[in-house]
Protein backbone atom coordinates (compact mmCIF):
# COMPACT_ATOMS: atom_id res chain seq x y z
CA UNK A 1 0.00 0.00 0.00
CA UNK A 2 1.35 3.09 -1.44
CA UNK A 3 -0.18 6.73 -0.56
CA UNK A 4 0.71 10.11 -1.44
CA UNK A 5 -0.90 13.02 -0.29
CA UNK A 6 -0.43 16.47 -2.05
CA UNK A 7 3.02 15.86 -2.87
CA UNK A 8 4.93 18.68 -4.53
CA UNK A 9 8.32 19.03 -4.99
CA UNK A 10 10.25 21.80 -6.83
CA UNK A 11 13.53 21.73 -8.33
CA UNK A 12 14.80 25.27 -8.30
CA UNK A 13 12.32 27.09 -10.40
CA UNK A 14 11.07 24.25 -11.65
CA UNK A 15 8.29 22.34 -10.22
CA UNK A 16 8.25 18.21 -10.83
CA UNK A 17 5.83 17.10 -8.89
CA UNK A 18 2.58 19.43 -8.18
CA UNK A 19 0.19 18.70 -5.37
CA UNK A 20 0.12 14.48 -6.45
CA UNK A 21 -2.27 12.49 -4.51
CA UNK A 22 -2.97 9.09 -4.98
CA UNK A 23 -3.28 5.25 -3.53
CA UNK A 24 -1.76 2.51 -4.79
CA UNK A 25 -3.61 -1.07 -3.38
CA UNK A 26 -1.74 -4.34 -3.46
CA UNK A 27 -3.53 -7.59 -5.37
CA UNK A 28 -2.73 -6.31 -8.93
CA UNK A 29 0.17 -4.50 -10.63
CA UNK A 30 -0.41 -0.45 -10.64
CA UNK A 31 1.03 1.17 -13.85
CA UNK A 32 2.70 4.62 -13.56
CA UNK A 33 2.48 6.32 -16.57
CA UNK A 34 3.73 8.86 -18.20
CA UNK A 35 5.69 10.57 -20.79
CA UNK A 36 9.87 11.06 -19.57
CA UNK A 37 10.42 13.99 -17.74
CA UNK A 38 6.56 14.36 -15.99
CA UNK A 39 7.59 13.27 -12.67
CA UNK A 40 7.85 9.52 -12.21
CA UNK A 41 11.31 8.83 -11.28
CA UNK A 42 11.18 12.06 -8.82
CA UNK A 43 7.51 10.96 -7.41
CA UNK A 44 9.33 7.25 -6.33
CA UNK A 45 12.35 9.39 -5.07
CA UNK A 46 9.85 11.17 -2.93
CA UNK A 47 8.12 8.14 -1.34
CA UNK A 48 11.42 6.39 -0.64
CA UNK A 49 12.58 9.84 1.48
CA UNK A 50 16.04 10.21 -0.63
CA UNK A 51 14.43 13.76 -1.56
CA UNK A 52 12.75 15.81 0.39
CA UNK A 53 9.19 17.06 -0.12
CA UNK A 54 8.19 20.25 -0.61
CA UNK A 55 5.00 19.63 0.40
CA UNK A 56 2.86 16.81 1.19
CA UNK A 57 3.69 13.66 2.67
CA UNK A 58 4.11 9.74 1.08
CA UNK A 59 3.47 6.58 3.18
CA UNK A 60 4.01 3.10 2.09
CA UNK A 61 2.13 0.77 4.52
CA UNK A 62 0.99 3.43 6.57
CA UNK A 63 4.48 5.06 7.41
CA UNK A 64 6.73 7.04 5.97
CA UNK A 65 9.36 4.81 4.94
CA UNK A 66 12.22 6.54 6.82
CA UNK A 67 10.03 5.26 9.46
CA UNK A 68 10.07 1.65 9.19
CA UNK A 69 12.64 -0.35 11.12
CA UNK A 70 13.20 -3.08 8.78
CA UNK A 71 12.54 -0.95 5.42
CA UNK A 72 13.94 -3.04 3.08
CA UNK A 73 11.39 -5.80 4.30
CA UNK A 74 8.51 -3.25 3.84
CA UNK A 75 9.82 -2.18 0.72
CA UNK A 76 11.63 -2.93 -2.54
CA UNK A 77 12.82 -0.63 -5.36
CA UNK A 78 14.04 -0.70 -8.08
CA UNK A 79 15.46 3.39 -8.80
CA UNK A 80 15.82 4.16 -12.46
CA UNK A 81 19.23 5.58 -12.72
CA UNK A 82 22.02 2.92 -12.01
CA UNK A 83 22.37 2.74 -8.32
CA UNK A 84 25.37 0.13 -7.76
CA UNK A 85 29.23 1.02 -6.98
CA UNK A 86 30.49 -0.03 -10.39
CA UNK A 87 33.36 -1.85 -8.93
CA UNK A 88 31.40 -4.22 -6.57
CA UNK A 89 30.33 -7.63 -7.77
CA UNK A 90 26.82 -8.30 -8.18
CA UNK A 91 27.03 -11.09 -5.13
CA UNK A 92 29.11 -8.52 -3.15
CA UNK A 93 26.27 -5.53 -4.04
CA UNK A 94 23.28 -7.52 -2.93
CA UNK A 95 25.30 -9.16 0.14
CA UNK A 96 26.32 -5.48 1.40
CA UNK A 97 22.36 -4.48 1.62
CA UNK A 98 21.57 -7.31 3.01
CA UNK A 99 23.49 -6.94 5.95
CA UNK A 100 22.14 -4.30 6.90
CA UNK A 101 19.42 -5.58 7.66
CA UNK A 102 20.78 -9.46 8.88
CA UNK A 103 19.26 -10.99 5.67
CA UNK A 104 21.31 -14.16 4.83
CA UNK A 105 23.92 -15.18 2.36
CA UNK A 106 21.47 -17.72 1.47
CA UNK A 107 18.79 -15.34 0.25
CA UNK A 108 21.47 -13.21 -2.17
CA UNK A 109 22.53 -16.51 -3.55
CA UNK A 110 18.46 -18.01 -4.65
CA UNK A 111 17.97 -14.41 -5.68
CA UNK A 112 20.90 -14.33 -8.05
CA UNK A 113 19.98 -17.34 -9.43
CA UNK A 114 16.43 -16.03 -9.41
CA UNK A 115 17.19 -13.32 -12.00
CA UNK A 116 19.46 -15.46 -14.17
CA UNK A 117 22.88 -13.40 -12.35
CA UNK A 118 24.35 -16.80 -11.38
CA UNK A 119 27.13 -16.77 -14.38
CA UNK A 120 28.53 -13.27 -13.76
CA UNK A 121 27.41 -13.33 -10.14
CA UNK A 122 31.74 -12.75 -9.04
CA UNK A 123 32.03 -10.36 -12.38
CA UNK A 124 32.01 -6.37 -11.31
CA UNK A 125 28.30 -4.66 -11.61
CA UNK A 126 30.41 -1.80 -14.02
CA UNK A 127 31.25 -4.66 -16.71
CA UNK A 128 27.33 -5.41 -16.68
CA UNK A 129 25.15 -4.63 -19.87
CA UNK A 130 21.93 -2.35 -19.13
CA UNK A 131 19.51 -5.55 -18.94
CA UNK A 132 21.76 -7.31 -16.39
CA UNK A 133 22.03 -4.29 -14.35
CA UNK A 134 18.08 -4.38 -14.45
CA UNK A 135 18.50 -7.62 -13.29
CA UNK A 136 20.77 -7.02 -10.44
CA UNK A 137 18.47 -4.10 -9.58
CA UNK A 138 15.42 -6.24 -9.36
CA UNK A 139 16.98 -8.58 -7.58
CA UNK A 140 18.01 -5.88 -5.04
CA UNK A 141 13.93 -4.79 -4.43
CA UNK A 142 13.61 -8.60 -3.81
CA UNK A 143 16.10 -8.80 -0.90
CA UNK A 144 13.83 -8.50 1.79
CA UNK A 145 11.24 -9.95 0.47
CA UNK A 146 8.84 -6.78 0.42
CA UNK A 147 5.26 -6.58 0.66
CA UNK A 148 5.29 -3.31 -1.55
CA UNK A 149 7.33 -3.57 -4.94
CA UNK A 150 7.95 -0.32 -6.77
CA UNK A 151 9.98 -0.78 -9.96
CA UNK A 152 10.83 2.32 -11.79
CA UNK A 153 10.83 1.49 -16.10
CA UNK A 154 12.38 -2.08 -15.08
CA UNK A 155 12.25 -3.05 -18.54
CA UNK A 156 14.57 -0.99 -20.19
CA UNK A 157 17.12 -2.15 -21.51
CA UNK A 158 15.83 -5.97 -21.52
CA UNK A 159 15.94 -8.13 -24.14
CA UNK A 160 12.14 -9.86 -25.72
CA UNK A 161 12.47 -12.50 -23.12
CA UNK A 162 13.65 -10.50 -20.05
CA UNK A 163 10.50 -8.11 -20.88
CA UNK A 164 8.50 -11.56 -20.65
CA UNK A 165 10.48 -12.44 -17.22
CA UNK A 166 9.58 -9.09 -15.79
CA UNK A 167 5.66 -8.88 -16.58
CA UNK A 168 5.36 -12.90 -15.14
CA UNK A 169 7.29 -11.44 -11.99
CA UNK A 170 5.26 -8.59 -11.62
CA UNK A 171 1.79 -10.41 -12.10
CA UNK A 172 2.87 -13.07 -9.75
CA UNK A 173 3.73 -10.61 -7.10
CA UNK A 174 1.02 -8.75 -7.25
CA UNK A 175 -1.34 -12.48 -7.36
CA UNK A 176 0.32 -13.13 -4.16
CA UNK A 177 -1.05 -9.75 -2.68
CA UNK A 178 1.74 -7.74 -2.97
CA UNK A 179 1.74 -4.32 -3.95
CA UNK A 180 3.28 -3.73 -7.02
CA UNK A 181 3.50 0.04 -8.57
CA UNK A 182 5.46 -0.24 -11.79
CA UNK A 183 6.27 2.75 -14.14
CA UNK A 184 6.60 3.37 -17.56
CA UNK A 185 6.58 5.56 -20.34
CA UNK A 186 5.35 3.24 -22.66
CA UNK A 187 1.87 2.10 -22.91
CA UNK A 188 2.35 -0.54 -24.68
CA UNK A 189 4.06 -2.13 -21.71
CA UNK A 190 1.45 -0.89 -19.04
CA UNK A 191 -1.30 -2.44 -21.14
CA UNK A 192 -0.04 -5.90 -21.26
CA UNK A 193 0.99 -5.73 -17.58
CA UNK A 194 -1.07 -3.14 -15.52
CA UNK A 195 -4.24 -3.42 -14.38
CA UNK A 196 -4.86 -0.29 -12.99
CA UNK A 197 -3.08 3.01 -13.92
CA UNK A 198 -2.19 6.20 -11.95
CA UNK A 199 -1.14 8.75 -15.29
CA UNK A 200 0.84 11.84 -15.03
CA UNK A 201 1.72 14.93 -16.68
CA UNK A 202 4.17 18.01 -15.68
CA UNK A 203 3.95 16.56 -12.36
CA UNK A 204 0.62 16.63 -12.31
CA UNK A 205 -2.02 13.52 -11.77
CA UNK A 206 -4.29 13.02 -15.24
CA UNK A 207 -5.95 9.56 -14.67
CA UNK A 208 -5.99 7.18 -11.60
CA UNK A 209 -8.29 4.32 -13.19
CA UNK A 210 -8.41 0.89 -14.27
CA UNK A 211 -6.38 0.25 -17.43
CA UNK A 212 -9.38 -1.18 -19.12
CA UNK A 213 -11.30 2.12 -18.41
CA UNK A 214 -8.39 4.53 -19.07
CA UNK A 215 -8.39 3.23 -22.73
CA UNK A 216 -12.61 3.07 -23.66
CA UNK A 217 -12.38 6.49 -22.24
CA UNK A 218 -9.69 8.21 -24.26
CA UNK A 219 -10.26 5.91 -27.85
CA UNK A 220 -12.42 7.04 -30.36
CA UNK A 221 -13.76 4.00 -31.76
CA UNK A 222 -13.42 3.18 -35.91
CA UNK A 223 -13.68 0.38 -37.67
CA UNK A 224 -11.39 -0.69 -40.55
CA UNK A 225 -13.02 -1.48 -43.98
CA UNK A 226 -10.99 -3.91 -47.18
CA UNK A 227 -13.21 -3.61 -50.14
CA UNK A 228 -13.09 -3.65 -53.96
CA UNK A 229 -15.68 -0.72 -53.76
CA UNK A 230 -14.21 1.62 -51.36
CA UNK A 231 -15.17 4.74 -53.34
CA UNK A 232 -18.48 3.73 -53.81
CA UNK A 233 -18.68 2.45 -50.10
CA UNK A 234 -17.50 6.13 -48.82
CA UNK A 235 -20.25 7.73 -50.96
CA UNK A 236 -22.68 5.43 -49.40
CA UNK A 237 -21.58 5.94 -45.80
CA UNK A 238 -21.19 10.01 -46.04
CA UNK A 239 -23.18 11.58 -43.19
CA UNK A 240 -21.98 14.95 -40.82
CA UNK A 241 -21.33 12.90 -37.85
CA UNK A 242 -19.28 10.05 -40.08
CA UNK A 243 -15.08 10.69 -40.52
CA UNK A 244 -14.14 8.66 -43.16
CA UNK A 245 -10.30 8.06 -43.65
CA UNK A 246 -9.35 6.80 -47.17
CA UNK A 247 -5.64 7.18 -46.80
CA UNK A 248 -4.52 4.15 -48.60
CA UNK A 249 -6.78 3.13 -51.91
CA UNK A 250 -9.33 0.07 -51.46
CA UNK A 251 -9.16 0.52 -47.18
CA UNK A 252 -11.64 2.81 -44.85
CA UNK A 253 -11.18 3.60 -41.48
CA UNK A 254 -14.48 4.95 -40.42
CA UNK A 255 -15.33 6.81 -37.11
CA UNK A 256 -18.82 7.56 -35.84
CA UNK A 257 -20.40 3.85 -37.28
CA UNK A 258 -20.82 0.55 -35.71
CA UNK A 259 -19.11 -2.35 -37.41
CA UNK A 260 -22.93 -3.94 -37.46
CA UNK A 261 -23.81 -0.17 -39.36
CA UNK A 262 -21.52 -0.57 -42.08
CA UNK A 263 -21.90 -4.26 -42.74
CA UNK A 264 -25.38 -3.80 -43.24
CA UNK A 265 -25.16 -0.82 -45.68
CA UNK A 266 -22.77 -2.47 -47.65
CA UNK A 267 -25.35 -6.09 -47.99
CA UNK A 268 -27.93 -3.50 -49.12
CA UNK A 269 -26.36 -1.86 -51.57
CA UNK A 270 -24.02 -5.17 -53.37
CA UNK A 271 -20.79 -3.85 -52.20
CA UNK A 272 -18.30 -6.73 -51.23
CA UNK A 273 -16.36 -6.32 -47.67
CA UNK A 274 -12.82 -8.48 -47.99
CA UNK A 275 -12.59 -6.84 -43.65
CA UNK A 276 -14.39 -5.31 -41.44
CA UNK A 277 -12.65 -4.98 -38.26
CA UNK A 278 -13.55 -2.53 -35.24
CA UNK A 279 -10.40 -1.17 -33.93
CA UNK A 280 -9.48 -0.64 -30.18
CA UNK A 281 -7.57 2.58 -29.61
CA UNK A 282 -3.88 1.43 -28.42
CA UNK A 283 -2.98 2.68 -25.19
CA UNK A 284 -0.05 4.33 -27.16
CA UNK A 285 -2.79 6.65 -28.67
CA UNK A 286 -5.16 7.08 -25.93
CA UNK A 287 -2.27 8.36 -24.04
CA UNK A 288 -1.05 10.76 -26.67
CA UNK A 289 -4.67 12.11 -26.16
CA UNK A 290 -4.44 12.59 -22.97
CA UNK A 291 -1.46 14.15 -22.08
CA UNK A 292 -1.46 16.25 -25.21
CA UNK A 293 -2.63 19.02 -23.01
CA UNK A 294 -2.43 17.79 -19.56
CA UNK A 295 -3.98 21.03 -18.03
CA UNK A 296 -6.92 21.26 -19.99
CA UNK A 297 -7.60 17.70 -19.21
CA UNK A 298 -7.51 18.14 -16.25
CA UNK A 299 -9.77 21.21 -16.26
CA UNK A 300 -12.35 19.81 -18.22
CA UNK A 301 -12.80 16.53 -16.41
CA UNK A 302 -12.47 16.91 -13.03
CA UNK A 303 -15.04 13.66 -12.35
CA UNK A 304 -11.87 11.24 -13.02
CA UNK A 305 -9.66 12.59 -10.55
CA UNK A 306 -12.66 12.58 -7.74
CA UNK A 307 -14.02 9.39 -8.45
CA UNK A 308 -10.39 7.68 -8.38
CA UNK A 309 -9.57 9.70 -4.39
CA UNK B 1 9.51 -18.26 -9.69
CA UNK B 2 8.58 -20.44 -6.87
CA UNK B 3 11.77 -19.68 -5.74
CA UNK B 4 10.76 -16.78 -4.56
CA UNK B 5 8.74 -18.57 -1.57
CA UNK B 6 5.89 -17.03 -0.96
CA UNK B 7 5.20 -19.58 1.98
CA UNK B 8 7.47 -17.80 4.17
CA UNK B 9 6.33 -14.58 4.21
CA UNK B 10 3.92 -13.25 6.97
CA UNK B 11 0.60 -12.16 6.30
CA UNK B 12 0.92 -8.95 3.94
CA UNK B 13 0.72 -5.60 6.13
CA UNK B 14 2.39 -6.83 8.98
CA UNK B 15 4.90 -5.27 10.30
CA UNK B 16 8.68 -6.45 10.48
CA UNK B 17 9.72 -7.47 14.43
CA UNK B 18 12.22 -5.34 15.59
CA UNK B 19 15.00 -8.40 15.21
CA UNK B 20 14.84 -7.97 11.29
CA UNK B 21 15.27 -4.12 11.20
CA UNK B 22 18.58 -2.28 10.61
CA UNK B 23 21.01 -1.33 13.30
CA UNK B 24 23.94 0.30 13.67
CA UNK B 25 25.96 -3.01 14.49
CA UNK B 26 24.33 -4.59 11.14
CA UNK B 27 25.36 -1.23 9.20
CA UNK B 28 28.35 -1.74 10.49
CA UNK B 29 28.74 -5.55 8.95
CA UNK B 30 27.44 -4.30 5.52
CA UNK B 31 30.00 -1.42 5.06
CA UNK B 32 32.82 -3.80 6.48
CA UNK B 33 31.76 -5.62 3.30
CA UNK B 34 31.58 -2.32 1.19
CA UNK B 35 34.85 -1.36 2.04
CA UNK B 36 37.10 -5.11 1.57
CA UNK B 37 34.92 -5.98 -1.93
CA UNK B 38 36.33 -3.06 -3.77
CA UNK B 39 39.49 -4.15 -5.39
CA UNK B 40 40.70 -0.22 -5.50
CA UNK B 41 40.26 -0.33 -1.52
CA UNK B 42 42.35 -3.26 -0.89
CA UNK B 43 44.85 -2.58 -3.66
CA UNK B 44 45.20 1.12 -1.84
CA UNK B 45 45.27 -0.27 1.72
CA UNK B 46 48.54 -2.16 0.43
CA UNK B 47 50.39 -0.29 -1.54
CA UNK B 48 50.20 2.31 1.19
CA UNK B 49 51.34 -0.32 4.38
CA UNK B 50 54.12 -1.29 1.90
CA UNK B 51 55.44 1.85 1.03
CA UNK B 52 55.25 3.29 4.85
CA UNK B 53 57.35 0.63 5.73
CA UNK B 54 59.39 0.47 2.27
CA UNK B 55 60.31 4.51 2.40
CA UNK B 56 60.89 4.16 6.28
CA UNK B 57 63.30 1.19 5.35
CA UNK B 58 64.98 2.89 2.27
CA UNK B 59 65.49 6.02 4.53
CA UNK B 60 66.74 4.26 7.53
CA UNK B 61 69.24 1.83 5.07
CA UNK B 62 70.60 5.45 2.81
CA UNK B 63 71.47 7.09 5.94
CA UNK B 64 73.67 3.69 7.24
CA UNK B 65 75.38 3.42 4.36
CA UNK B 66 76.28 7.24 3.77
CA UNK B 67 76.78 7.91 7.25
CA UNK B 68 80.82 7.83 7.26
CA UNK B 69 80.25 10.58 4.24
CA UNK B 70 78.04 12.56 6.45
CA UNK B 71 79.38 16.28 7.66
CA UNK B 72 78.79 17.41 11.29
CA UNK B 73 76.10 19.57 10.82
CA UNK B 74 73.76 16.75 8.67
CA UNK B 75 74.64 14.36 11.69
CA UNK B 76 73.75 16.84 13.99
CA UNK B 77 70.12 17.62 12.13
CA UNK B 78 69.54 13.64 11.88
CA UNK B 79 66.92 12.44 13.66
CA UNK B 80 66.36 8.60 13.51
CA UNK B 81 63.06 8.53 14.71
CA UNK B 82 61.66 10.94 11.82
CA UNK B 83 63.62 9.12 9.45
CA UNK B 84 61.93 5.97 10.02
CA UNK B 85 58.60 7.09 10.38
CA UNK B 86 59.25 9.17 6.78
CA UNK B 87 57.13 6.53 5.06
CA UNK B 88 54.14 8.14 7.51
CA UNK B 89 54.20 11.22 5.14
CA UNK B 90 53.45 9.17 2.31
CA UNK B 91 51.05 7.28 3.67
CA UNK B 92 48.88 10.34 5.40
CA UNK B 93 48.03 11.64 1.65
CA UNK B 94 46.65 7.97 0.59
CA UNK B 95 44.87 6.88 3.45
CA UNK B 96 43.59 10.89 3.35
CA UNK B 97 42.06 10.46 -0.04
CA UNK B 98 40.90 6.64 0.41
CA UNK B 99 38.89 8.30 2.93
CA UNK B 100 37.16 10.87 0.27
CA UNK B 101 36.69 7.82 -1.49
CA UNK B 102 34.79 5.72 0.88
CA UNK B 103 32.32 8.37 0.73
CA UNK B 104 32.79 9.91 -2.93
CA UNK B 105 32.45 6.12 -4.58
CA UNK B 106 28.86 6.17 -3.18
CA UNK B 107 27.87 9.18 -5.01
CA UNK B 108 29.43 9.13 -8.04
CA UNK B 109 28.31 5.60 -9.00
CA UNK B 110 24.72 6.39 -7.65
CA UNK B 111 25.22 3.50 -5.01
CA UNK B 112 24.09 5.39 -2.38
CA UNK B 113 20.83 5.68 -3.51
CA UNK B 114 20.76 1.65 -2.91
CA UNK B 115 21.94 2.28 0.74
CA UNK B 116 20.15 5.20 1.59
CA UNK B 117 16.81 2.94 0.49
CA UNK B 118 18.32 0.84 2.99
CA UNK B 119 19.42 2.65 5.49
CA UNK B 120 16.91 5.35 5.57
CA UNK B 121 17.75 7.27 8.71
CA UNK B 122 21.33 7.64 6.49
CA UNK B 123 23.88 8.77 9.64
CA UNK B 124 24.07 5.48 10.64
CA UNK B 125 25.69 4.65 7.03
CA UNK B 126 28.56 7.88 8.07
CA UNK B 127 29.15 6.31 11.30
CA UNK B 128 29.67 3.00 10.48
CA UNK B 129 31.25 4.12 7.57
CA UNK B 130 33.70 6.07 10.31
CA UNK B 131 33.65 3.25 12.62
CA UNK B 132 34.86 0.66 10.05
CA UNK B 133 37.37 3.01 8.13
CA UNK B 134 39.05 3.84 11.18
CA UNK B 135 38.80 0.36 12.71
CA UNK B 136 41.02 -1.07 9.51
CA UNK B 137 43.10 1.94 9.17
CA UNK B 138 44.15 1.71 13.06
CA UNK B 139 44.52 -1.98 13.02
CA UNK B 140 46.58 -2.03 9.74
CA UNK B 141 48.85 1.02 10.33
CA UNK B 142 49.74 0.18 13.98
CA UNK B 143 51.59 -3.02 12.89
CA UNK B 144 53.51 -1.48 10.01
CA UNK B 145 54.97 2.04 11.80
CA UNK B 146 56.08 -0.52 14.53
CA UNK B 147 57.67 -2.81 12.16
CA UNK B 148 58.91 0.13 10.37
CA UNK B 149 60.47 1.33 13.82
CA UNK B 150 61.97 -1.64 14.70
CA UNK B 151 63.51 -2.37 11.57
CA UNK B 152 64.74 1.00 10.78
CA UNK B 153 66.50 1.31 14.05
CA UNK B 154 68.40 -2.20 13.63
CA UNK B 155 69.66 -1.20 10.87
CA UNK B 156 70.65 2.51 12.04
CA UNK B 157 72.27 0.36 15.35
CA UNK B 158 75.25 -0.54 12.22
CA UNK B 159 76.01 2.76 13.26
CA UNK B 160 75.11 3.15 16.28
CA UNK B 161 72.61 6.06 15.91
CA UNK B 162 69.48 4.60 16.72
CA UNK B 163 66.82 5.52 19.29
CA UNK B 164 64.96 3.50 21.96
CA UNK B 165 61.56 1.99 21.63
CA UNK B 166 62.04 3.17 25.76
CA UNK B 167 63.55 6.93 25.27
CA UNK B 168 60.97 9.36 26.33
CA UNK B 169 58.13 10.17 24.02
CA UNK B 170 59.13 7.25 21.04
CA UNK B 171 56.39 5.20 22.12
CA UNK B 172 53.80 7.67 22.03
CA UNK B 173 55.36 9.05 18.74
CA UNK B 174 55.25 5.74 16.95
CA UNK B 175 51.83 4.42 18.16
CA UNK B 176 50.79 8.06 17.89
CA UNK B 177 51.91 7.79 13.80
CA UNK B 178 48.76 5.14 13.76
CA UNK B 179 46.63 7.25 15.30
CA UNK B 180 47.58 10.21 13.48
CA UNK B 181 46.51 8.14 10.15
CA UNK B 182 43.62 6.88 11.71
CA UNK B 183 42.10 10.34 12.19
CA UNK B 184 43.68 11.42 8.79
CA UNK B 185 41.40 8.23 7.35
CA UNK B 186 38.26 10.30 9.46
CA UNK B 187 38.91 13.63 8.44
CA UNK B 188 39.27 12.39 4.20
CA UNK B 189 35.47 10.55 5.17
CA UNK B 190 34.12 13.83 6.56
CA UNK B 191 35.59 15.87 3.13
CA UNK B 192 34.11 13.27 0.80
CA UNK B 193 30.90 13.40 2.35
CA UNK B 194 31.09 16.86 2.37
CA UNK B 195 31.57 17.42 -1.04
CA UNK B 196 30.72 14.40 -2.85
CA UNK B 197 32.62 14.37 -5.94
CA UNK B 198 36.12 12.71 -5.71
CA UNK B 199 38.08 14.96 -7.65
CA UNK B 200 36.64 17.81 -5.82
CA UNK B 201 37.36 16.07 -2.07
CA UNK B 202 40.94 15.41 -2.84
CA UNK B 203 41.19 18.57 -4.02
CA UNK B 204 39.94 19.94 -0.71
CA UNK B 205 41.99 18.05 1.14
CA UNK B 206 44.75 18.34 -0.21
CA UNK B 207 44.81 22.23 -0.36
CA UNK B 208 43.98 22.28 3.61
CA UNK B 209 47.06 19.41 4.18
CA UNK B 210 49.60 20.24 1.96
CA UNK B 211 48.80 24.33 -0.22
CA UNK B 212 47.74 26.15 2.93
CA UNK B 213 50.93 26.07 4.86
CA UNK B 214 53.18 27.32 2.65
CA UNK B 215 50.83 30.07 1.49
CA UNK B 216 50.90 30.69 5.43
CA UNK B 217 54.57 30.81 5.00
CA UNK B 218 54.33 34.00 2.64
CA UNK B 219 52.71 36.55 5.60
CA UNK B 220 54.49 38.15 7.64
CA UNK B 221 56.35 35.63 10.49
CA UNK B 222 54.71 37.22 13.38
CA UNK B 223 51.17 36.40 12.05
CA UNK B 224 52.31 32.62 10.36
CA UNK B 225 53.64 32.02 13.56
CA UNK B 226 50.68 32.95 15.64
CA UNK B 227 48.13 31.37 13.11
CA UNK B 228 50.46 28.72 12.35
CA UNK B 229 49.93 26.11 15.32
CA UNK B 230 46.59 25.56 14.75
CA UNK B 231 46.73 24.67 10.95
CA UNK B 232 45.35 21.05 10.40
CA UNK B 233 48.78 20.53 8.96
CA UNK B 234 50.90 21.40 12.15
CA UNK B 235 47.83 20.11 14.53
CA UNK B 236 48.70 16.68 12.51
CA UNK B 237 52.15 16.08 13.23
CA UNK B 238 52.90 16.85 16.87
CA UNK B 239 52.02 13.41 18.08
CA UNK B 240 54.12 11.29 16.25
CA UNK B 241 57.47 13.23 16.37
CA UNK B 242 59.91 13.80 19.52
CA UNK B 243 61.51 17.05 17.68
CA UNK B 244 58.97 19.57 17.27
CA UNK B 245 59.25 22.17 14.68
CA UNK B 246 59.08 25.46 15.95
CA UNK B 247 55.64 27.57 16.51
CA UNK B 248 53.52 23.79 17.14
CA UNK B 249 51.03 22.85 19.66
CA UNK B 250 52.02 19.95 22.34
CA UNK B 251 51.59 16.42 21.41
CA UNK B 252 48.60 15.63 22.48
CA UNK B 253 47.27 19.38 22.56
CA UNK B 254 47.76 19.13 18.74
CA UNK B 255 46.57 15.66 18.13
CA UNK B 256 43.43 16.61 20.17
CA UNK B 257 43.37 19.63 17.68
CA UNK B 258 43.13 17.88 14.73
CA UNK B 259 40.93 14.83 16.12
CA UNK B 260 38.83 18.11 16.47
CA UNK B 261 39.23 19.06 12.59
CA UNK B 262 37.98 15.93 11.79
CA UNK B 263 35.36 15.74 14.09
CA UNK B 264 33.65 18.96 12.42
CA UNK B 265 33.98 17.49 9.08
CA UNK B 266 31.78 14.76 10.50
CA UNK B 267 29.49 17.02 12.18
CA UNK B 268 29.50 19.03 8.99
CA UNK B 269 29.10 16.15 6.74
CA UNK B 270 26.10 14.90 9.39
CA UNK B 271 24.27 17.84 9.16
CA UNK B 272 24.34 17.85 5.33
CA UNK B 273 23.58 14.26 4.62
CA UNK B 274 20.56 14.49 7.16
CA UNK B 275 18.75 16.90 4.54
CA UNK B 276 20.08 16.89 1.30
CA UNK B 277 18.74 15.39 -1.76
CA UNK B 278 20.19 12.45 -2.70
Amino acid sequence: MIEATGLTKRYGEKVAVRDLSFAVRGGVVTGFLGPNGSGKSTTMRLILGLDAPDAGSATVNGRRYRDHAAPLREVGALLEARSVHTGRSAFNHLWALARTHGIDRRRVTELIEMVGLSEVARKRAGQFSLGMGQRLGIAAALLGDPETIMLDEPVNGLDPEGIQWVRNLLKSLAAEGRTVFVSSHLMSEMALTAEHLIVIGRGELIADMPTAEFVQRASKKAVRVLSPDAHLLQELLAAPDVEIDAAEPGVLVIAGLSAQRIGETAAANGVVLHELTPLQATLEEAFMELTQDAVEFHAAEPAIEQAAA
Amino acid sequence: MSSFAPAARPAAGTTADHHQGVTLARVVRSEWTKLWSLRSTRWALSVTLLLTVGIGVLACAVFSARWPHLNPSDRARFRPLRVSLAGVNLAQLSIGVLGVLVMTGEYTTGMIRSTFCAVPTRLPVLWAKGIVFAAVTFVLSLPAVLVVFFAGQSILSARHVQISFSHPGVARAVIGAALFLTVMGIFGLGIGAIVRHTAGGIVTLVAIMFVLPPILGLLPSSWSDAINPYLPSSAAGTLWTITPDAHTLAPWAGFALFCGYAAASILIAAALIARRDT
